[in-house]
């Protein structure tokens, strides 16, 4: 058991402050804040350079993504719980934005009724207690935040106090986001059912599929992306980031050196879901659907593989397997669409065997 | 009558005579109705009238008569082959030719003039009714029970002195059962409370608790008086006899559908409890190890359909021993190409045999199509056992039962009691102190783990003879093989027998209640709870070390 995880490297020891970097940093990304405005909004539709609204869509499905890996490396590459239930968190988050959004449809339904057209058909005459205040944007955005993260922190608090953990708890998470599917799927949920929510009109009154809201989401999705990678840098580089390092390496250890490491594992836990429903409140307007699908069992098992493939315990590299294997799943699907589960299935294989730190593991050995 | 004999002036008198004989004659029948006397050509003649009343007492005459021709008039009725000629006479047509239906002898006639003999629908029902009743009186029991089932499906009081008859007569006793039943059934709004009171207490003897809706209008009576409170005080307690057969068989369906299921789990998750439980590999791919012994199944049931149908019966002696090996070298390759290399990584492992998962339900997507294929069951496992009226245990589900507890057993015996499984044991117990004794460790790893495999091709082989077998048949049963080992507690079997039986039975215990996804989601929130207070599961191995 001690050889489990020596093989990735441990917390980068922390460097002196170098405020040129910084600098560096933040006109990069103004300049690239000024670049995205210019290619969606100032190009015109047949320039070369401009980001159509189809390629603004699948980035920031993407970016979404990259999120969401970048919040399963807090957990699984840093502190060694591999979560196989983090799209449960992410479609919760989705569906809190989803209810704002369905909301705010208003009247414009097929059924013209004040209430969402799945419970007029359902012959709903009221919305459940559930649905109240959700035509709140600031609400909504508080569910976003509260609903994952509650559920994060219960399941947690019991499965890390009784010390569950490996693939035990990646079980149970499994089976977590397995059952809450199944609940999703019924229509007396008061979800939808299996057509879960879609026909989005509009986002605090601006037309959702404009060309314009669009433009803001995707750089709403870029903000929090980034954001999400200074956070991760944060919390590795301070003295918690190295006491989970330490219960991912040798747990038992560092309880014996008079720590308790359930207050550290319950935060980063809780901290990774809210991120990943973050994630899923920017995906739900972007891509305009959510539905129980997005919990199924196989949708956060692929979660885990863009972290391997990226390489886990790295900063950069979630984002990179995220970008890496969406950008293949988009290209297969559409080309070969069989062959895509052949193709995963093979990541899945190869990365753990021959790419055990992934693709900067890979590009660090070729820097030395 | 008036009416009718203005109308009709040919046979009035002959026909009113009949009917007056008729009506006389029915008196007695219901006495004494064995006493069969063969029916005037004359009186048929009233069906090929338009007198429905008149039809309806030649009809109830034929009943009682029971003899040949009446049975040929009724059957040509009910098959609407009777025809009526100009002259008043009948004839039956019988492929292309036509019959006198008192003769039987073929008979001459022009196809202009015949006329169908219609009926009415409430006729149609008698006519139905009479030939049912008619068929009780057969000499074979096995047209007796045909006719009994008829009856059943519309017990109305028009059957009854058929019935009443039947029963006195027969000697069957299964049929007699089902006689007296059916009698109770026609006879419970009959004028004489005495026969009410015998017919109700009849049924809540019977204990067949789908009558407790025929009962309930006279349990519920209200200002009953004189010998209707007696009625309704027997109906109220043959109603609670009734419910009391009914909770009992609820009782013993619910126990029963919970064992089947624990069986099935069992055997889903008894090559999981040999893989992670024992040698601690996390397999995700052990649901399609499932779908290489369901698939198997049926490619060996397919071979015994196009090379030797005749025994047919017989393709489970070939699928079981089939889907054991393949399945066992599956998992020998796996083992040898890729989780020999993931030793001590759990969690890559777990990702690497998700992949392998993917791979092998893709590739039986490729082969055998996305839909699922059809598995039948040899004939000796079809059909079941009734145990109460409303219980019947299926063949199909039983034999999975013992056969999920014949591999256990099997498995526990090869764990315990060979040298493989003694080897097994010492290099999951200490795999260091193993080596020394001399015991090469790779191939105990290689031979456990497609010993587990090998198992769960077992399971997909049971697993195919109750359900569909597609694609995504490993997927269905990961989850909850996977808490059946969880709740049992990792390390013995005995815990994974308790999990599987106890997930199974508390599923379907709770399935009526809330429905099965809900079921789902608390028996999870039980496993986690569970696990709170047992954090090893039922079945704890005791040990000193922090990792276990």
């Amino acid at each position: 058991m001690e050889a489990v995880e020596t093989t990735v490297k441990g917390v980068v020891a922390p460097r002196p402050v170098r405020p040129w970097g910084w600098l560096l940093w933040g006109v990069g990304v103004v300049a690239l804040y000024a670049l995205i405005l210019i290619c969606t909004l100032a190009l015109p539709a047949n320039h070369p350079l401009h980001l159509s609204v189809y390629l603004m869509t699948l980035i920031g499905k993407i970016m979404c993504y990259a999120i969401v890996a970048l919040a399963l490396n807090l957990v699984w590459g840093y502190t060694g719980i591999l979560s196989l239930g983090h799209g449960l968190f992410f479609t919760l988050g989705g569906y809190a934005m989803g209810m704002y959004l369905m909301r705010s449809i208003g009247l414009d339904g097929v059924y013209h009724s004040p209430l969402p057209d799945f419970m007029v058909f359902l012959d709903w005459k009221a919305l459940p207690w559930f649905w109240q205040g959700t035509d709140h944007f600031l609400y909504a955005l508080l569910l976003v935040v509260l609903v994952p993260g509650l559920l994060a922190w219960i399941f947690g608090f019991f499965a890390f106090r009784s010390r569950v953990r490996g693939v035990y708890l990646s079980i149970m998470t499994q089976a977590l986001t397995f059952a809450a599917m199944l609940l999703f799927y019924r229509n007396e949920t008061g979800f939808g059912g299996n057509n879960g929510f879609t026909d989005f009109k509009r986002i605090l009154g601006f037309p959702i599929t404009a060309p314009g809201t669009r433009t803001v989401l995707f750089l709403a999705t870029l903000t929090v992306l980034l954001l999400s990678l200074l956070a991760s840098r944060f919390i590795v580089r301070s003295r918690l980031g190295q006491v989970l390092t330490a219960i991912r390496d040798g747990e038992s250890r560092l309880t014996f050196l008079g720590y308790n490491p359930l207050g550290y594992k319950l935060f980063i836990w809780t901290f990774s879901a809210v991120l990943c429903g973050i994630a899923g409140a920017l995906y739900v307007p972007q891509v305009g659907i959510i539905n129980p699908n997005e919990m199924s069992p196989a949708n956060s098992i692929e979660m885990a593989i863009w972290v391997a493939v990226g390489g886990r315990g790295t900063l950069f590299g979630p984002i990179l397997g995220a970008v890496c294997v969406n950008a293949a799943k988009s290209y297969l699907t559409a080309s070969f669409s069989s062959s895509w589960l052949y193709f995963l299935g093979a990541i899945f294989v190869l990365v753990p065997i021959f790419l055990p730190r992934g693709l900067v593991g890979l590009l660090q050995r070729r820097r030395k | 009558m008036t009416e009718i004999t203005a109308r009709k002036t040919g046979n009035a008198l002959g026909r009113r005579v009949g009917l007056l004989f008729t009506a006389l004659w029915m008196g007695i029948a219901v006495l004494s109705p064995n006493t069969a006397r063969a029916i005037a050509p004359d009186q048929l003649k009233a069906l090929g009238e338009d007198d429905y009343d008149a039809k309806a007492a030649v009809v109830e005459q034929l009943a009682d008569d029971g003899d040949a021709t009446a049975e040929r008039v009724l059957k040509a009725l009910h098959d609407d082959t009777l025809f009526a000629l100009p002259d008043g006479s009948l004839a039956v047509q019988v492929g292309d030719a036509y019959h006198d239906p008192l003769t039987d002898q073929a008979v001459q006639v022009k196809a202009d003039d015949l006329s169908q003999v219609s009926l009415s629908n409430v006729l149609r029902a008698r006519v139905a009714a009479a030939l049912a009743g008619l068929q009780l009186r057969s000499a074979d029991p096995g047209v007796r029970s045909r006719a009994v089932d008829a009856l059943f499906s519309r017990p109305d009081p028009t059957v009854r002195k058929y019935v009443e008859a039947a029963r006195q007569k027969e000697t069957d006793s299964r049929l007699k059962g089902r006689l007296d039943q059916l009698w109770a059934m026609t006879a419970l709004q009959d004028p004489d409370p005495q026969h009410r009171l015998e017919a109700v207490q009849l049924i809540g003897d019977r204990g067949d608790p789908q009558l407790r809706s025929i009962l309930r209008p006279l349990a519920t009576m209200d200002n009953a008086s004189g010998d209707d409170v007696k009625v309704r005080d027997a109906a109220q307690a043959a109603l609670h006899k009734l419910d009391r057969a009914q909770f009992l068989a609820d009782m013993a369906g619910t126990a029963f559908t919970g064992l089947s299921l624990g069986s099935v789990l069992l055997l889903a998750a008894l090559g999981l409890a040999i893989t992670y439980g024992l040698i601690g590999v996390i397999n995700m791919a052990h649901g399609e190890f499932l779908l290489i012994g369901a698939y198997t199944t049926y490619v060996v049931q397919n071979l015994f359909r196009a090379y030797c149908p005749g025994a047919f019966d017989f393709y489970p002696v070939v699928a079981v021993p089939a889907a054991f090996l393949l399945t066992a070298l599956a998992g020998l390759v796996l083992e040898r190409t890729l989780i020999r290399w993931l030793y001590g990584r759990p969690l890559e492992t777990l990702l690497a045999t998700f992949g392998i998962s993917l791979l092998l339900m893709q590739a039986a997507r490729t082969v055998f199509g996305a839909q699922n294929v059809q598995v039948e069951n040899p004939s000796w496992m079809q059909g079941g056992i009734s145990v109460l009226p409303s219980l019947i245990l299926p063949y199909n589900r039983l034999v999975i039962l013992a056969f999920a507890f014949a591999v256990v057993g099997v498995t526990s015996l090869i764990l315990n009691r060979t040298r493989l499984g003694l080897y097994i044991r010492a290099v999951t117990q200490n795999r260091r102190m193993a080596a020394c004794t001399g015991i090469v460790t790779w191939k105990i790893d290689a031979y456990a783990f497609a010993f587990g495999a090998g198992v769960a091709g077992l399971g997909g082989c049971a697993l195919s003879q109750i359900g569909n077998v597609g694609p995504d048949l490993g997927q269905t049963y990961i989850i909850d093989s996977f808490m059946a080992v969880v709740l049992g507690g990792v390390g013995q079997l005995s815990g994974t027998i308790f999990g599987a039986m106890g997930l199974g039975l508390i599923s379907k215990v709770l399935e009526p209640f809330w429905g099965a996804v809900l079921a789902k989601i608390f028996v999870l929130i039980f496993i986690i709870l569970f696990i709170q207070k047992r954090p090893q599961g039922l079945f704890a191995l005791k040990g000193r070390s922090v990792e276990a």
